[in-house]
């Protein structure tokens, strides 16, 4: 892994940045969403289902040399596209490196204040998630 | 549906004016806001009312010797009276305050089960009912060892009245005039007659046609009829509870507390006459106060011009909603009020939501709290719109290009 997970979410940071008005953040959001690595028919379960999303949101971690490889899906578009930015940022690093960073570039890509508190409760949703397989892995 | 006529008399801008929320903006955009039937906005008047009630005569009803709690009494006690004559109830005394539908019907299923239902008894409700009109009852039948039977509905959202499960061990139909997610305008009064023929007590869960319909609880023939004040331009927390005095009478108290006793003493209690018994600890007042304002107002406007206006927004948008390729309607009943249900293909609810929000327009997406309804269409929710009386072509056309740009957007 050539950049840290901080570079990483950095990149993203800038990237929303430089786009303009709502259009482009949805258009770009929609636009990630299709580049997720999708999660196999089979772990489409409801055991894997993110509790707290509006939308259904399935996340899967497998751990393999030592780093946590993230797959999902959502059934809708936007928030297929907030969880492939999470997976982006995530995939591929070891749970210490996850549980050692801090989340805040959420509020630094303003994705807060443009999400309903519903969708906002969805994105701690997969955060956390994310960070309790971490958890898992790590021990 | 008849065809929309947008009548030249109704004095829209005068509306309009009359709701101060019209003046915010939503991410830079004028609100347009088509999420009437989760909550109304509320007239001036209404908010004026609720204020001059804590800022002049605050005080607790009908306990006090104070000039101010009895102003307070009277205030409560008029905004009764306004909603009785509202209702066509037969006495004032048949109008239970709650906290709004949901606690009405909590009410209804709680004080009803312990009277009527013993084991193996049967609750008729039907399949389009909102979770607040299907839950207490299962609490109820569980508690009694009832069972809960359903009323089927049909491809355009009707009730299949070919096959309404009635039997002789229905004791009890509890139904809503219209359908929350679809705006259906179910034919309560003749079930209901048919119902108490068979000495069935009937409830009706009226809080999506209060804000539509002149509703007549005496023509209706129903025992109970339960509604919101924050659906009809009144404030959130308060609701009603209708009720044929001679059933209230045999009904037993469903909460304790304050207000509601006669006597206390250790070995036991008697209760408040009506409406009391109903109404344990300090009520809502300033909520009782803005709902008989609320009332005033819609007579003062004239609910069956503001419904008109509602109609044809209903029929304009119907007609341009269709014309979105891939469109479905949820509910196509001959008789709606001004509500749409909608699904487009390959379009998820939320992100449609989403991206009208961006857009400065108000919708509900989701199951609408009536999953058993979304599992009967095989869908998991739908993006819905619902009108009021100030809302006008123009937003339904802003509405409408709104969709089409999102749908744009989603299909890339």
């Amino acid at each position: 892994m050539s950049t840290t997970l901080a570079q990483a979410q950095q990149e993203v940071v800038d990237e929303f940045a430089m786009l303009g008005d709502w259009q482009d953040r949805y258009e770009q959001l929609i636009e990630l969403g299709r580049d997720l690595p999708l999660i196999a028919p089979e772990q489409r379960t409801d055991g894997n289902l993110v509790r707290g999303c509006q939308s259904r949101v399935w996340l899967h971690a497998a751990h393999k040399d030592g780093r946590i490889h993230f797959t999902a899906d959502s059934d809708a578009l936007i928030t297929k596209g907030i969880v492939a930015l999470l997976v982006r940022v995530y995939n591929d690093r070891t749970p210490q490196e996850i549980l050692g960073t801090s989340t805040e570039f959420i509020d630094r890509i303003g994705l807060r204040q443009h999400l309903s508190p519903n969708r906002a409760n969805g994105l701690s949703a997969m955060i956390d998630q994310m960070k309790r397989y971490a958890l898992a892995f790590s021990e | 549906m008849k065809p929309a006529t947008l009548d030249p008399a109704y004095r829209i801008e005068e509306i309009r004016a009359q709701f101060p929320i019209l003046r915010e903006l939503v991410h830079g955009k004028p609100l347009i806001y088509f999420d009437n039937a989760a909550t109304s906005q509320k007239p001036r008047r209404v908010i004026k009312a609720v204020s001059a009630y804590y800022a002049t005569i605050n005080a607790n009803v009908h306990r006090g010797v104070h000039t101010l709690s009895n102003l307070a009494t009277e205030a409560q006690e008029a905004a009764r009276e306004a909603v009785r004559r509202h209702i066509n109830a037969k006495h004032a005394h048949e109008v239970v305050f709650t906290a709004g539908t949901t606690a009405s019907l909590n009410l209804a299923a709680g004080s009803l089960a312990p009277l009527l239902l013993k084991q193996g008894d049967e609750v008729l409700i039907s399949a389009m009912e909102h979770h607040a009109n299907i839950v207490p009852w299962q609490l109820a039948c569980e508690r009694h060892g009832a069972v809960l039977k359903v009323i089927p509905v049909t491809e355009d959202g009707t009730w299949d009245l070919a096959q309404v499960p009635f039997s002789a061990r229905t004791r009890i139909l509890a139904i809503s005039h219209v359908s929350n997610t679809m705006g259906t305008i179910n034919p309560v009064k003749d079930l209901v007659a048919a119902a108490r023929k068979r000495g069935i007590t009937t409830v009706v869960d009226g809080a999506q046609a209060i804000p539509h319909l002149l509703v007549d609880v005496q023509d209706l023939g129903c025992d109970l009829y339960a509604f919101s004040g924050h659906k009809m331009y009144a404030p959130t927390g308060i609701g009603v509870l209708y009720g044929r005095e001679e059933l209230l009478e045999r009904m037993p108290p469903w909460q304790g507390g304050g207000e509601m006793i006669d006597r206390v003493t250790f070995e036991r209690t008697t209760y408040a006459k009506l409406p009391f018994k109903f109404e344990a600890g300090t009520p809502h007042i300033a909520g009782i106060i803005g709902l008989g304002e609320a009332v005033r107002w819609m007579k003062d406007h004239h609910l069956e011009a503001m419904a008109a206006h509602e109609h044809a927004l209903l029929v304009y948008a119907t007609k341009e909603l269709l014309s979105i390729e891939g469109l479905r309607i949820i509910g196509t009943a001959k008789e709606k009020v001004g509500v749409i249900s909608f699904l487009i293909d390959g379009v998820h609810h939320y992100d449609l939501g989403t991206l009208l929000d961006q857009q400065g327009i108000a919708v509900r997406t989701g199951h609408h709290c009536t999953q058993p309804l979304m599992d009967r269409f095989g869908i998991s929710g739908t993006t819905r719109a619902s009108f009021a009386p100030f809302n006008t072509i123009d937003e339904v056309d802003a509405m409408i290009a709104a969709t089409k740009k999102a749908v744009k957007m989603l299909r890339g």
